[in-house]
């Protein structure tokens, strides 16, 4: 369907990459916010409060990040589209709740903008730091899905996008912004609502009684959706739980319950997956780079080129699920890929894992705090090729 | 040509963010360039320096910062003395007149100097001394389209400041206008 | 020869959940058959009524009721029925958890749901202890009793529930002991009805640890102990009502005031300031059958 009207600020703007995302939500439908204070994502949820009551949503701020990263899932059982936003020790607090919201299988939308860490860190300076953290942050085994915008107008597309996938695959979505996207403004289009698609939430055509919970709907690996006050009398548990959502603690519940949450995300894999490739067409190095470090690697490429090298571009859009297929295809054809990342090494090991010696993985590390210097990378393509 | 770097520094509260959005935004939105804004976010408390910084290019922006800038807007001499070393050889550098005094300048910088805040009184509000900042910048760079800056004035100020802030920002361009016929 | 009847509590229960996990002498199951009473008497549309738990075995009694339920985290019961009462104002929601989960790990969202009269029934079950995990000290647990983490006795200054709540700005106070059963029905109805935040504690034995490792007796003796040493009075003040061990028990209904709950406050701040411009936020209403 297409998105309602009254919240898409259809036109040209010049908007920073937190705010651009607000909007991205509000295009999405979603009308319902709980947030706390942190730098450098702040913003996100101060643009939702002053703009949520002109289009008929509900912000709340609370006390903490576990309230607001579990206030959201309540909003999403009481029939809201809801997103909570934060940063750095924040996304720490919020764990706990990604992992409920997996177990249950909860369409909601976690924006965390990266900024350099361990603990308190740098909370107004950039970093890619919380990669890993996003894909196995809270415990226990599960998937979810990772979106990495590079620019504003990717922090609008992208949030919107979150929002449908959420829906889609009734999973968490977790927007990756690092605070240099978050924070720089550049110009954000924001398209007609009539040219907006937004995936409405999958309510079942059961009726009460028959539909179970927490069974795959038919043909696929999604169970659909009800909310509180419907007379479906739901049970909804963050213990493991059989496909009427009762507590089943035994090895068979958990084996069935796990496998089918991995399976909604691994076999959909190619569904989920974006990226984008540029000059692949015989390049020797492939820098495979996201977030605002894959403008920072173009520059890099292009001081690279001009010293001779071929050298293409993969950027990752989804984290995760992480394009394997893509990775493994390419690492049949190139000498090495470089993996520039503000961080000591999370997605080049994934990059390394899957090049799986075929060739060769150069990750180009930097702790965060600033971007790279764009002549640090180009050096680390020219020796992947040499 | 290659992205043109643009820092803008003042005191906390000069409203020198505003001026950074408004030529960020007039080449991005009404000049069919590209422009990235980036600030230094710190734990400076209002009144002391800060900048905003832009850069517009031709082309899509990929390094988002400011290294060494193209050309610099002083409003506060603290801010000029922070930020003056970081200016290119060949810079150009725009101050208010009354509150900033260049010296110790890379070889090659063209200052221009417009009496910002006195214009900014006549006019009746000295919170407008970014407004003629920004109409001074662009007289002097050429960066951004005086059309641009005009309609990026226009839609970025609150709508009942409309008036007074294109007259500042006509101000600050005659001025502009003025000294480059001299030269 | 009379008619067999069903047991009238069976439609408010997941009957193919039981039986329970609770113990032979809990409260807890107690109380939830007070629950039961209440919502027959509060005629309310049990669809439009959902429950909200944390961990712990209080923590389990939504997962018993045959309404929409929510076993969340530990703690975190009331963040999240907020969320799904802002989001969806057409539901009541109860939070019905335990001292430990209510007061300790979720004490933060407890006074600040509290401050901000959120629209929720709180029913706080306070046994004195975990109960899940083993019998741990909580924030309840009075001087001198022994838990499993207070072996020589507990020596921490405990919270009054009561007069926390009062002092946060509850607009319904009330306590009970699971002997009171008639009057902890009476209060949850109150509660029911009543808007904003309405916090009824509810003191119940645990026998299996509170009481066993107290030398306290059984939950039959508990029962007496209750009946002995508590006190009805009825809008006590609040600072006047803490526990002590094995002391008397002051019970009753100590506030009950009107104050604008959270989303009053929100609409009015809303029209207020922004007038025409405010549109409200509209409940999604009830998801129409293909």
């Amino acid at each position: 369907m297409n998105a309602d009207p009254i919240g898409v600020l259809t036109g040209s703007h010049y908007l920073d990459g937190d705010h651009s995302c607000s909007e991205g939500a509000i295009a999405a439908g979603c009308r319902f916010s709980a947030g706390y204070p942190i730098t450098p994502s702040t913003e996100v949820v101060e643009r939702l409060a002053s703009r949520f009551p002109r289009v008929g949503g509900r912000f709340q701020q609370f006390e903490d990040e576990l309230a607001a990263s579990i206030a959201v899932l309540g909003a999403v059982w009481g029939g809201a589209k809801a997103v909570t936003v934060t940063s750095g020790p924040g996304f720490s607090l919020m764990m706990e709740h990604i992992g409920l919201a997996a177990i249950t299988e909860c369409p909601v939308v976690y924006i965390n903008v990266q900024r350099g860490g361990p603990s308190t860190g740098l909370p107004t300076q950039p970093a890619q730091g919380d990669m890993m953290q996003a894909r196995f942050g809270s415990h226990g085994d599960y998937r979810l899905i990772a979106l990495c915008p590079n620019s504003p107008q990717e922090c609008f597309d992208l949030t919107l996008r979150a929002f449908n996938l959420a829906e889609e695959y009734r999973v968490p979505v977790v927007v990756m912004l690092d605070e240099v996207v978050g924070h720089m403004t550049e110009k954000v289009v924001i398209p007609p609502a009539d040219q907006i698609e937004v995936t409405p939430r999958r309510y079942t055509s059961k009726k009460p009684g028959d539909f179970k919970l927490f069974e795959a709907a038919e043909g696929s690996l999604v169970p659909e959706m009800v909310k509180a006050g419907d007379g479906y009398r739901v049970h909804v548990t963050g213990l493991t739980h059989d496909e009427r959502g009762y507590p089943a603690m035994n090895v068979v519940a958990q084996d069935k319950m796990v496998k089918r949450q991995f399976a909604k995300i691994v076999e959909n894999a190619d569904k989920i997956i974006t990226f984008e490739e540029k000059n692949l067409l015989g390049a020797e190095a492939v820098v495979v780079s996201f977030g605002i470090t894959s403008r920072i690697a173009e520059k890099g490429m292009q001081l690279a080129r001009e010293k001779g090298a071929k050298v293409g571009s993969f950027r990752l859009i989804t984290a995760w699920p992480f394009p394997e297929k893509q990775i493994i295809e390419l690492s049949k054809k190139v000498k090495a890929f470089v993996v520039p990342e503000l961080n000591m090494g999370q997605m080049s090991l994934e990059v390394e894992r899957l090049a799986a010696g075929r060739c060769r993985t150069i990750p180009v590390l930097h702790a965060g705090g600033t971007v790279h210097n764009p002549e640090v990378i180009a050096e680390a393509i020219l020796e992947a090729v040499r | 040509m290659g992205p043109t770097e643009i820092k803008i520094g003042g005191l906390g509260g000069q409203g020198v963010i505003l001026a950074g959005i408004i030529i960020g935004k007039a080449a991005a939105l009404y000049d069919n360039k590209h422009s990235a804004l980036t600030q230094a976010f710190g734990p400076e408390a209002r009144g002391s320096a800060c900048s905003a910084q832009v850069v517009v290019d031709e082309d899509p922006i990929l390094y988002p910062y400011v290294q060494k800038p193209h050309l610099m807007v002083s409003m506060s001499q603290d801010a000029f003395v922070k930020f003056a070393p970081e200016l290119r050889e060949d810079g150009t550098l725009l101050i208010e007149e009354e509150l900033v005094k260049p010296q110790g300048l890379p070889k090659g910088v063209k200052v221009f100097a417009v009496p910002a805040t006195r214009i900014a009184e006549e006019l009746g509000k000295k919170m407008v001394l970014n407004i003629v900042m920004v109409g001074f910048f662009t007289a002097i760079s050429g960066v951004v389209s005086e059309e641009a800056a005009r309609k990026a004035v226009t839609d970025t100020v609150p709508p009942s400041t409309i008036d007074l802030n294109i007259k500042a920002f006509e101000r600050g361009f005659a001025h502009g206008k003025k000294l480059l016929a001299k030269a | 020869m009379s008619e067999l009847r069903e047991n009238p509590v069976n439609e408010y229960l997941r009957l193919d959940r039981l039986p329970s996990i609770w113990c032979p002498g809990c409260g807890i199951g107690t109380t939830v058959n007070c629950f039961t009473r209440a919502l027959t008497e509060s005629k309310l549309d049990l669809d439009k009524v959902a429950i909200v738990s944390g961990i712990g075995c209080t923590g389990r009694v939504a997962g018993y009721m045959n309404l929409d339920s929510f076993h969340t985290t530990h703690g975190r019961a009331i963040p999240f029925a907020t969320g799904l009462k802002l989001a969806n104002p057409d539901l009541k929601v109860v939070v019905y958890s335990g001292d430990g989960d209510l007061s300790a790990i979720g004490g933060n969202h407890l006074v600040h749901a509290a401050r901000r009269n959120a629209d929720l029934l709180v029913v706080c079950v306070n046994n004195f202890t975990y109960g899940m995990t083993g019998g741990q000290v909580t924030p309840t647990t009075p001087i001198s009793a022994v838990a499993s983490t207070t072996p020589y006795g507990a020596y921490e200054e405990t919270f009054n529930l009561p007069n926390l709540m009062d002092a946060c700005g509850a607009v319904y106070v009330a306590r009970w002991t699971a002997f009171h059963v008639r009057q902890i029905a009476k209060s949850m109805g109150e509660g029911l009805k009543k808007k904003g935040f309405r916090f009824i504690e509810i003191i119940a034995p645990c026998p299996t640890l509170y009481l066993r490792r107290n030398k306290l007796g059984d939950g039959l003796d508990e029962m007496k102990y209750y009946k002995e040493k508590s006190v009805v009075k009825n809008g006590a003040d609040t600072r006047e009502v803490g526990l002590d061990y094995h002391d008397k028990i002051v019970v009753g209904k100590f506030v009950d005031r009107e104050r604008p709950t959270l989303e009053e406050a929100m609409d009015k701040r809303f029209t207020d300031v922004l007038g025409a411009k405010y549109v409200p936020y509209t409940s999604p209403g009830k998801q129409p059958l293909a």
